[in-house]
């Protein structure tokens, strides 16, 4: 599995602790609450299983989208503290909330760059073999 | 188990569209089968939800991935549907597990196969096995793809 890299998203400070989640999976929302509160250095790394979770690309795009305003973590403690508003419509309140330039947003979300970056994470964790979220690993 | 080197076993089983997929119709191509417990348990779930985000990778190596359990056709439709996967799911049904049998990877004790994976080559012969310790342990896809890019054990 890649080490912490300066391109990930990481938040905290700490031993480094890496997740492999998925922002449509119940499960992982549930131990959300819990990791955030961890005094450790987060890396988040995407891993929408969309087969399963159908929305989850949308989600994760959309935080992808949201970090490239520098708000990153603001959106994944949003679409997990309330798993029940995932639609577009729901993305721009809370897009509205985080004080993000919307239109930026929505073009971000569906780019190339967004989808090829959630899918560098994803790849790493089918790499390291994830087979179910979240895939916590604390790192030595 | 089957080993690496013996030729696999061939058989004739109905999709969950009651279409016949046989082995030997695939000479040509690698095949990989999966062998899994039963549709609609939780771990098998994850298991083919993860195969299925990366089947596009593993079908460009030239491999067409068949899901076998001993579940209908009946269940394997409706399972396919729930999960949105492409993979086709044969029914070992009857004679129950027969294929899995044949193949080494059913558990007498409990009525199923063991989660196993069988790569077999363009010319019928197995070319790389993995079997889980415990039904509960999904193999990842990572082993998958060490198989087929050589690195696997």
């Amino acid at each position: 599995m890649p080490p912490p890299a300066p391109d990930d998203h990481r938040r905290g400070e700490g031993p480094a602790l890496i997740v492999y989640a998925d922002l449509g999976c119940p499960h992982c929302s549930s131990a959300w609450a819990e990791i955030r509160e961890r005094e450790a250095t987060v890396v988040f790394r995407h891993f929408p299983v969309a087969s399963k979770h159908p929305r989850a690309p949308a989600l994760h795009a959309a935080a992808e989208a949201a970090g490239r305003q520098g708000r990153f973590f603001e959106m994944v403690d949003s679409l997990y503290a309330d798993h029940g508003h995932v639609d577009d419509p729901h993305l721009w309140q809370r897009a509205e909330r985080l004080g993000l330039d919307l239109e930026r947003l929505e073009a971000d979300r569906r780019s190339d760059a967004v989808a090829a970056r959630v899918r560098r994470d994803f790849e790493s964790g089918i790499r390291a073999g994830v087979t179910a979220t979240p895939a916590v690993f604390d790192v030595p | 188990m089957i080993a690496a080197g013996e030729p696999a076993p061939d058989f004739a089983l109905r999709n969950q569209d009651g279409e016949k997929v046989s082995l030997s119709e695939l000479r040509g191509r690698k095949v990989l089968l999966v062998f899994y417990p039963l549709d609609f348990s939780p771990v098998c779930t994850d298991q083919l939800s993860i195969y299925q985000e990366v089947l596009p990778e593993i079908e460009a190596k030239g491999v067409t991935v068949l899901g076998v359990s001993v579940d209908s056709g009946f269940a394997h439709k409706a399972f396919q549907e729930k999960l949105g996967t492409d993979v086709p799911l044969l029914a070992d049904f009857e004679p129950k597990g027969e294929v899995a049998r044949a193949y080494g990877a059913y558990l007498e004790k409990v009525g199923h196969a063991n989660r196993s994976l069988v790569l077999i080559d363009e010319e019928g012969v197995v070319e790389w096995v993995h079997e889980s310790p415990t039904p509960l342990e999904i193999p990842g896809a990572n082993l998958i793809f060490d198989a087929l890019d050589g690195s696997g054990s």
